[in-house]
């Protein structure tokens, strides 16, 4: 179908940015926070204003100007982009009132800078959501490099300098490094930018090349955290947690894996990525990712370390799934975007609540907490469900369409893989859930004075929590979504 | 009245700065306006030319209405009516920002500065749109004497660097000026277009060979092109903030040009790329002149001397292009043109004014910045971005012209130089961003909601305003850079390359 | 040894620029003293200058003004009756250029005078150092 020209996108886009000034400029902060929701709530309502058009399988375009032959700045809103827009959206308005509760629980400084950089940063996942072409897609993303540094580095001291530079140094100097170079070369190629279903580069290009290529852009995006390039991740940690939660486990990551998914798709095609048995490598450097990650998560003392290196794993799932490239891998790995997603935040807001009520960081240090805290560790009990893919968590039906997808792919190792990580993923949350809840009030760390953080902080925890759970239920939206985009690649042989 | 555009943009300025002179004398209150009404009616004739070169094709004019190659003959194309507007604006724009630092610095020396900066723009202009190989020379000598004059009126050691420049700049003209006497020894024209014509069956003499050879290098020297790019670091670090901020951008710039025009018109692209085959060894220099620039900045500790040498590797970011010999190579040069001269323009702004408030650019004025000069340093960042090369400022454009010249010609050692060269900016800026965010260290601690600390020392709106037009100019240009390569950049390209 | 000396002899315009040039070249470089090396670009420039007004040269003619009268002038001009004036016209520019520069190096170098109280490059650079 013709696709439809509207400046909805934009708007969707420009919306946060244009909050920006307001921010700034208002001394009050109930006003800049007020604000705030108002530009969430917008942003939300606009994107969830698209869904039907999009649900009916058309798309919305919207061109800016051309800038380079054949290159426009362009915004497109096809299945797959909505997908991860809704996300992204909707945890905004979420996350915006965990930072009140968070901010104002510690006291922090600079909360106006804060929300604006907050502000600017959902700009550009928005953007890398609905771009149209390779030459959008970099620029929100080094948008989004750059927006979020100084909320990476809120504390202004000395190891948040440290972690600043690695992020800068991974991010940064991987997209300038090695994308930039793929992007023109791509360009020299085709001449094109643009992503379509089938792929844009040529099918003549020597078979080395086109490899070399891919390995670029996978490395490239280092947002995606596949390992070497993982180390940025754990170090961002140091941010306020809801920075790490909305940034680096929904936005910052998933516009990693979602421009690797945009490669995959958009720019090599599965036709050429099979016929070239690319895809089996790529499946393989993330199946690698996945163990490693998790084995690593499994040393952790630090509970948001700990999220960090879960989330390497759970990325390198999306990663994997497009790899396979069957239809149901595909579709598994588009529906973890949000499965995983809702997952992680719940447990990225519980740690923060847990360090806001009691200042605790270690996981040694929550022994017990479960019988002060009961809603917020009920809620990363859910979280962790969903994660490990047990139902009545979400993340279950992603983990079975990758399964399915595996089994579609004949690659068994890459099943099993899965299946042993999934093993993994229990062996590191259980424990913690274990020791929060079940425990003599001997051994317990807190006395009887600690209770639940601001509400603030629990009623967003909740709300994802039982998002999570819904998720499982009623995963219309973004299964349909999903099924939308794989049969767009596919040419409508997705069922 | 548009016919007459050429000469105007030269002879406008160039008798107003009798009369700012003259005012310097007896109304001192009467020297900037003079020059603003100056360098604006400048600014406007240059648009009206590249608005009818763009609509209309190339424009000539001949000097008191004797034809070529007999008189002095103007001709403003595709190339130079771009780069007429930019020289324009870019003095427009600095004009504006010099007033607070010239009432704060040499309040008794505004007559002469004025008038010196009037003039220095003149020779600039008058150089980009001659079409007279000699007239150039006397042009250049302009626009170099006021330069040596301006850079001399800074405090400290500006006086010393500004007489090495003067030495070294000499000898880069008096070059060029022996070039020109070579190719007048064999052909009898000074004409470029004359010359060119005559050129074709002397390619084999060795005289046209020497007279490239020599002009090339003056040229060089003039543009601070590694390793000619001594006197460039000291002149540009201890001249006045006003004067570097226009000096930087455009001198270099201007001479690039200059290079462009002398392949391109007198010897001809066939001359210098095919008979000579140069274009292999000068770009291996200019894979020099990135690394080298970008090296020997990472080793500065002052923000402004750190600049300086950021414009050698850009220098060897706009040589390498043009001689990469293909069309996008091309275009990232002459793109580059438009680009680094705002980027330059925008990053010596922002450390005016630094220095105007703080009075040093060294490392240790820089602490609390973002905190106390937050809009300075939100413009600095801008130009950060557009030097490091993020889209959708105007760095990244002329950098992917750049990378796609050298895909497209082969020549990957360039393409490592311009990426190696974006990743150190990355640690060139984000160290002095470090600084200015971080140091002094628990400052932001303590002031809960932030709004408490320091307070806010911003430089005058004066300077705010011209380095905000700059800064959202970058981003400008960059989202229009298919309009601007696409109406006047392409029609530039020599046909060889296409 | 002939054929150098006959080279020699017969560019000798160019041997003696070249010469003066190396001069000039060679007091902006070894020479300490600031006005010296003024001085040696001063003699730059007026090498250049000598090239090109050699250039214009030509045996036996004569300078370049047609006598006006009242059957001469409907005369031809032969060319190579007059030497060429355009070399030196364009040098009365470049002399008038070269004094500018001298003006201005001499100015700039009574500033640093007035600043280091020396004008020996090495005593200045000893103060910067010391600063």
């Amino acid at each position: 179908m013709e696709p439809l020209s509207s400046l909805k996108p934009l708007i969707a886009v420009l919306v946060s940015l244009g909050v920006v000034p307001i921010l700034i400029s208002s001394r009050n902060a109930n006003v800049r926070e007020a604000w705030t929701f108002g530009a969430a709530g917008l942003k939300f309502l606009i994107i969830l204003s698209m869904l039907p058009t999009v649900l009916e399988g058309r798309e919305l375009v919207c061109t800016l100007v051309e800038v380079l032959p054949g290159v426009a700045l362009r915004l497109r809103v096809d299945a797959l982009g909505m997908l991860f827009a809704l996300v992204a959206s909707s945890l905004w308005i979420i996350t915006s009132a965990y930072s009140i509760g968070y901010m104002r629980g510690l006291d922090e400084h600079s909360q106006t800078r804060y929300f604006c950089f907050f502000a600017l940063a959902l700009s550009a996942t928005i953007g890398a959501a609905f771009s149209a072409n390779l030459f959008t897609l970099y620029l929100f993303y080094e948008m989004l490099s750059f927006a979020t540094y100084p909320l990476v580095t809120h504390h202004q001291d000395a190891e948040a300098r440290r972690s600043g530079r690695k992020y800068l140094l991974y991010i940064v100097g991987t997209s300038i490094g090695l994308v930039l170079p793929a992007m023109v070369i791509s360009y020299h190629l085709s001449g094109t930018l643009e992503f379509s279903g089938q792929g844009f580069l040529p099918r003549s290009a020597s078979p080395i090349l086109l490899g070399v290529l891919l390995f670029m852009f996978l490395f490239g995006f280092a947002k995606a955290a596949i390992i070497p390039l993982h180390a940025w991740l754990p170090a961002a940690m140091v941010a306020p947690t809801p920075v790490s939660a909305l940034l680096h486990a929904v936005a910052v990551v998933k516009v990693g894996v979602f421009s690797i998914l945009r490669i995959l798709t958009g720019v090599f095609g599965l036709d050429l990525l099979a016929s070239l048995h690319l895809g089996t490598a790529v499946a393989y450097v993330a199946a690698f990712t996945i163990i490693v990650a998790s084995l690593i998560a499994l040393t952790q003392k630090e509970m948001k370390r700990l999220l960090a290196f879960s989330t390497i794993g759970q990325l390198s799932y999306i990663v994997l799934g497009a790899a396979l490239l069957s239809p149901k891998g595909l579709m598994g790995g588009m529906v973890h975007i949000a499965m995983h997603a809702f997952g992680k935040i719940t447990l990225f807001f519980c740690a923060g609540a847990i360090f806001v009520a009691t200042g605790k960081k270690y996981i040694n240090e929550m022994v017990g907490i479960g019988k002060r805290m009961p809603v917020t560790m009920t809620a990363f009990f859910i979280g962790a469900l969903s994660i490990i893919g047990i139902p009545p968590g979400g993340g279950f039906l992603s983990k079975w369409y990758l399964v399915l997808g595996a089994l579609q792919a004949d690659q068994f190792p890459l099943l099993l893989v899965i299946l042993v990580s999934s093993l993994l993923n229990a062996a590191y949350f259980i424990p913690i859930v274990y020791r929060a809840f079940f425990v003599g009030s001997r051994e317990t760390n807190f006395p009887d004075t600690v209770s639940e953080a601001p509400i603030f902080c629990v009623a967003p925890l909740a709300l994802t929590a039982l998002i999570s759970l819904a998720l499982f239920f009623y995963p219309q939206p973004f299964l349909d979504l999903a099924q939308l985009a794989v049969q767009a690649l596919l040419g409508g042989t997705g069922k | 009245m548009s016919e007459h555009y050429p000469a105007l943009l030269v002879i406008l300025p160039l008798l107003a700065s009798f009369f700012i002179s003259a005012a310097g004398w007896l109304r001192p209150v009467c020297c900037f306006p003079l020059a603003l009404a100056a360098l604006g009616s400048s600014l406007l004739v240059s648009l009206g030319l590249l608005g009818d070169v763009i609509s209309g094709g190339p424009v000539s004019y001949w000097m008191g209405g004797w034809p070529p190659p007999w008189g002095i003959y103007y001709r403003v194309d595709y190339l130079n009516a771009l780069v007429l507007a930019v020289v324009c604006a870019v003095g427009f724009v600095n004009l504006i920002a010099a007033r607070p630092s010239v009432e704060k610095d040499f309040p008794e020396k505004a007559g002469p500065f004025y008038t010196l900066y009037v003039l220095f723009v003149t020779g600039l202009l008058g150089m980009v749109a001659t079409g007279d190989a000699f007239n150039l020379y006397v042009l250049l000598e302009i626009a170099a004497i006021t330069g040596y004059a301006l850079i001399a009126l800074g405090k400290g050691r500006a006086a010393l660097s500004s007489l090495h420049y003067v030495f070294l700049g000499t000898i880069g003209a008096c070059f060029y000026l022996l070039g020109v006497g070579y190719l007048y020894i064999i052909t009898g024209s000074l004409n470029m277009e004359d010359i060119a014509r005559l050129l074709p069956p002397l390619y084999e003499s060795k005289v046209v060979t020497v007279a490239f050879a020599i002009l090339m290098v003056g040229v060089w020297l003039k543009m601070g092109f590694f390793p000619l790019h001594a006197w460039l670091p000291n002149a540009y670090t201890y001249a006045p903030s006003p004067v570097s901020s226009l000096v930087a951008p455009l001198m270099t710039k201007v001479m690039v040009y200059v290079m462009i025009r002398m392949v391109l018109t007198v010897f001809t692209v066939d001359f210098a790329f095919l008979v000579l085959r140069l274009n292999e060894v000068v770009v291996w220099l200019a894979v020099i002149a990135i690394v080298m620039g970008s090296l020997l900045a990472l080793a500065e500790k002052d923000v402004k001397r750190m600049l300086t040498f950021i414009v050698v590797a850009e220098v060897g970011y706009m040589v390498g292009g043009f001689w990469l010999g293909n069309q996008a190579g091309f275009t990232g040069a002459v793109l580059h043109i438009l680009n680094d001269a705002l980027m330059t323009l925008c990053l010596f702004l922002a450390v005016g004014n630094i220095v105007h408030v703080n009075g040093d650019s060294r490392w240790e004025s820089l602490p609390g910045l973002f905190r106390t000069m937050p809009w300075t340093m939100g413009a600095l960042v801008v130009g950060a971005l557009s030097i490091i090369g993020v889209p959708p400022t105007c760095g990244f454009f002329s950098k992917w012209y750049l990378l796609l010249g050298a895909i497209q010609g082969g020549h990957y050692g360039f393409l490592v130089a311009l990426l190696f060269s974006s990743l150190v900016s990355v640690v060139l800026f984000f160290r002095i961003f470090e600084i200015g965010f971080f140091e002094p260290f628990g400052a932001s601690h303590g002031s809960a909601h932030g709004e408490g600390g320091p307070a806010i020392q911003e430089a005058p709106l004066g300077m705010l305003v011209p380095l905000w037009m700059t800064a959202l100019g970058l981003i400008l240009v960059g989202l229009y850079t298919g309009e601007i390569v696409g109406r006047v950049i392409r029609h530039a390209v020599p046909g060889m390359m296409l | 040894m002939e054929a150098v000396l006959n080279l020699i002899i017969e560019k000798y315009n160019y041997w003696i620029y070249i010469t003066l040039m190396m001069i000039g070249l060679y007091a902006m470089i070894a020479k300490n003293n600031l006005v010296k090396k003024i001085v040696g670009m001063n003699i730059f420039q007026t090498a250049v200058i000598l090239f090109y007004v050699s250039t214009g040269v030509k045996k036996g003619a004569t300078i370049p003004i047609i006598e006006h009268g009242h059957d001469v002038a409907h005369q031809a001009v032969r060319a190579a009756d007059y030497i060429n004036p355009l070399p030196h016209v364009l040098m009365l520019t470049a002399i008038v250029v070269s004094v500018a520069t001298l003006g201005v190096a001499l100015a700039i170098a009574i500033k640093v005078y007035h600043r280091y109280q020396t004008l020996e490059e090495d005593e200045i650079l000893e103060q910067i150092r010391e600063l």
